[in-house]
């Protein structure tokens, strides 16, 4: 069987180190939702939320997200050209240097050396780490494809090469600086250009980084999870290259009613409702392919991770295009709106189809089934009512503040002093962290069932490794 | 056919790319930050306000505030005249921000007086007392790097005078960020034109009110004006208010425009009705000698 060529061991690394990751983001993110009820939970000078929070968002990002990607990646690149990677000992290096640069990222951050730039605030020679991982990933990824056995590529190898491509031209572009120290650089770009520059990256290095590689994981792992394929191979084409050109379109809808010129965050604004289309193609795509195989949603929990999962991508990308349009922004941004809206999308979406890929992963390469599937179970309730719970409550949060920032009395006076309505946030900040908890205790479940998958050996499963002869 | 050609499809794929790229991000330079955009009197930081702009930075005050207020009336009215592409042109980051957990800080500068802002960043709760924002005392134990900070004014080409960098060697962290705090959004005069003009004559609809009535009205003095007159109006960043005697229209205009010179704020976005309240209760207060 040519499968015994594949590198499973660097899927396996990439699992842990990702999931170790996954763990310190929520584990901080609970503790700055509790930072922002109580200020005396800051212990200045590191543990403030001020830079906490980065780290939150980058160990999120950097770490579990693109941890998962490439762990999912190298799985499915194998896989899908059925050969084995070009260079172990690249992916190798690749995974060393990817803990080193979250570690340093990580420290760096908590002594404050920041950019203040979100999703993008390590300082420039982290910027450099980055940069040289995305290169051998790239690299790595690019030359199996070369010398792939299967002369056509599957969707998921177009939305690969896509992320590889717009990572790298958002992430330089971005990083541009003029270092004065080590630790301490000024953008090459200043005020509205580089708020412009800013968002244009910040937009799509969640089109880039986490929308192309879900929907890459997405494509791959629910034909193989339900055991039928795609409804549309049409509608996946269309969808593709509808989303890689609008996206980059669209990132000036962060910043409506800001000093950046009113066409472009017209543009922003059209192409953001343009972007149902390519979004809900994907979301037909796999809903279409469910015909005939509802069922699997009672008797495969595979299938329902993967279908809640691209529900919350459905509805991010209907609720992203509102938020971007100018009257909404007017009255939602800037309130706890939208940090609701970022976590449906990561906890919801990308973190569903996450966990779906790696308990998909799991058993084929360990060679054994998956140690429970009751707590399986058990985790997707738990990770579903947490994201549930955070979401709506900071929705209604951001409805309520925003009402009362808008508020005026019949002498076209305000309202509300902005106290009186930061003091109203407090009960919803009390039900986020509680969300917040719930989500982690599901992860923690999720955790201790991969352990006991990896380390519990008995029913070794050969027919799981053989049953995947096909693509 | 680009399915089976990833050379193909790398380059399509970079292409449409970078057409929004190039139209929405790369573009733009072409007339952001140009000669059309400059505005008088803006002016760069200088060396004491850029080190506190990078405190700011460091410790993520961003996360928490923004500075651009937008062309909204309920920006405008809460927070001063919305913000314009050429005031930003010295700022390397720009630090817009994405979220108001705080208020927005950009036409911070000069709405309170220096004393106001030391307090507040030493001990946030005793002037806002239901505030969520931690303490930044810690930062005035902190000294300043004069060289390090003579090298960042020549990485970013602002003007500055070693007189100005010896200066600093008596400075601590948190003098430079309430330098940064003051100079916020106030290049341009906005403050003089935004003045709330007050037009006709000045009743004072609550001249009938008993005390009774004014009782809860202790509130408001206390969530807007305690912080700097005292909670017994015994006065601290701002002067006493016991024993000075004003008229009520005097009062009232006073807490209605605010006076900019000595870093009273204008408090017109609480509407006329408030500030009479305000006007009678202090009134009240004063000639309540149990209180």
């Amino acid at each position: 069987m040519e499968s015994q060529n594949y590198n499973y061991a660097i899927v396996r690394s990439f699992v842990t180190w990702s999931v170790i990751w996954g763990l310190v983001a929520v584990l901080v993110g609970v503790i700055v939702s509790f930072q922002m009820i109580d200020p005396d939970l800051n212990f200045p000078p590191y543990l403030t939320f001020g830079r906490l929070r980065p780290i939150h968002t980058n160990a999120g990002i950097y770490g579990w997200g693109v941890g998962v990607i490439f762990a999912t990646f190298f799985y499915i690149v194998q896989r899908l050209c059925k050969v084995p990677l070009w260079s172990d000992k690249l992916a190798k290096f690749q995974l060393w240097f990817f803990n080193a640069t979250i570690i340093a990222s990580a420290v760096t951050l908590l002594m404050g050396y920041t950019t203040s730039k979100e999703y993008h605030e390590m300082e420039w020679p982290i910027d450099v780490m980055i940069i040289i991982l995305w290169v051998a990933f790239a690299i790595n990824i690019i030359m199996t494809i070369f010398k792939r056995k299967d002369e056509q590529m599957y969707i998921s190898l177009w939305y690969m090469m896509a992320a590889i491509i717009g990572v790298a031209i958002l992430f330089v572009t971005n990083s541009a600086a003029v270092p004065v120290s080590l630790f301490k650089s000024y953008s090459a770009y200043a005020g509205t250009n580089d708020a412009n520059v800013h968002w244009w990256f910040g937009h799509n290095a969640v089109a880039m980084a986490l929308t192309a590689p879900p929907l890459a994981m997405f494509y791959y792992f629910l034909p193989k999870s339900t055991g039928v394929p795609i409804y549309s191979h049409r509608l996946s084409i269309v969808a593709f290259w509808s989303l890689i050109f609008m996206y980059l379109w669209t990132g000036a809808h962060h910043l409506l009613w800001t000093p950046v010129p009113d066409w472009i965050q017209t543009l922003a604004m059209g192409f953001s409702i343009m972007l149902i289309a390519p979004s809900w193609g994907s979301v037909f795509n796999g809903y279409l392919s469910m015909n005939g195989q509802w069922h699997q949603m009672r008797e495969n929990y595979l299938v329902k991770y993967l279908i809640l999962g691209i529900t919350f991508y459905g509805l991010q990308t209907l609720q992203g295009p509102m938020q971007a349009i100018r009257t909404f922004s007017a009255f939602i941004h800037y309130t706890d709106w939208v940090p609701a809206h970022i976590h449906m999308g990561t906890m919801g979406w990308v973190s569903m189809i996450a966990f779906a890929s790696i308990y998909f992963l799991v058993p084929r390469i360990y060679g054994r089934e998956v140690y429970s599937i009751p707590l399986a179970n058990l985790q997707f309730w738990l990770i579903l009512i947490g994201q549930l719970i955070w979401s709506i409550s900071l929705w209604v949060a951001g409805v309520l503040q925003a009402g009362m920032w808008n508020a005026m009395n019949p002498d076209g006076s305000l309202t509300y002093t902005f106290m009186e309505t930061m003091v109203e946030m407090y009960p919803y900040w009390w039900a986020r962290a509680f969300g917040g908890l719930v989500y982690l205790l599901g992860l923690i479940i999720f955790i201790y069932n991969l352990y006991m998958t990896a380390t519990k050996d008995n029913t070794t499963t050969a027919q799981i490794a053989t049953a995947e002869g096909r693509a | 056919m680009w399915e089976k050609k990833p050379v193909l499809l790398l380059v399509l794929a970079t292409a449409a790319i970078l057409v929004g790229t190039i139209i929405t991000m790369v573009l733009p330079f072409a007339w952001v930050n140009t000669e059309a955009d400059r505005i008088e009197g803006v002016i760069p930081y200088t060396a004491l306000q850029q080190e506190g702009r990078d405190i700011y930075i460091r410790d993520g005050c961003n996360n928490c505030h923004s500075q651009t207020v937008r062309p909204l009336v309920s920006d405008v009215l809460r927070y001063g005249e919305y913000s314009k592409s050429g005031e930003f042109v010295y700022d390397r980051p720009f630090l817009w921000g994405s979220k108001r957990t705080g208020p927005d800080l950009a036409r911070l500068g000069g709405k309170y007086p220096d004393a106001w802002h030391y307090k507040h960043m030493e001990s946030p709760r005793s002037m806002v007392p239901k505030t969520n924002m931690p303490s930044y005392g810690w930062l005035s134990e902190n000294p300043l790097d004069p060289q390090m900070i003579q090298r960042k004014m020549e990485t970013l080409g602002f003007p500055y005078t070693t007189a100005e960098i010896k200066a600093l060697e008596d400075k601590n962290e948190m003098d430079a960020i309430v330098a940064y705090m003051q100079k916020l959004g106030s290049d341009i005069p906005w403050r003089e034109s935004a003045k709330t003009e007050i037009v006709g004559d000045l009743v004072n609809p609550y001249t009938d009110v008993d005390h009774g009535t004014m009782e809860p009205w202790e509130e408001l003095y206390q969530q807007n004006c305690a912080a700097c007159h005292g909670a017994h109006m015994e006065g601290e960043i701002g002067p006493e208010l016991v024993g000075e005697d004003y008229d009520d229209e005097i009062l009232f205009e006073i807490i209605y425009t605010g006076i900019e010179d000595n870093g009273m704020p204008s408090f017109s976005s609480l509407g006329t009705d408030k500030v009479w309240k305000l006007v009678n209760f202090i009134r009240y207060y004063r000639q309540d000698e149990n209180h």
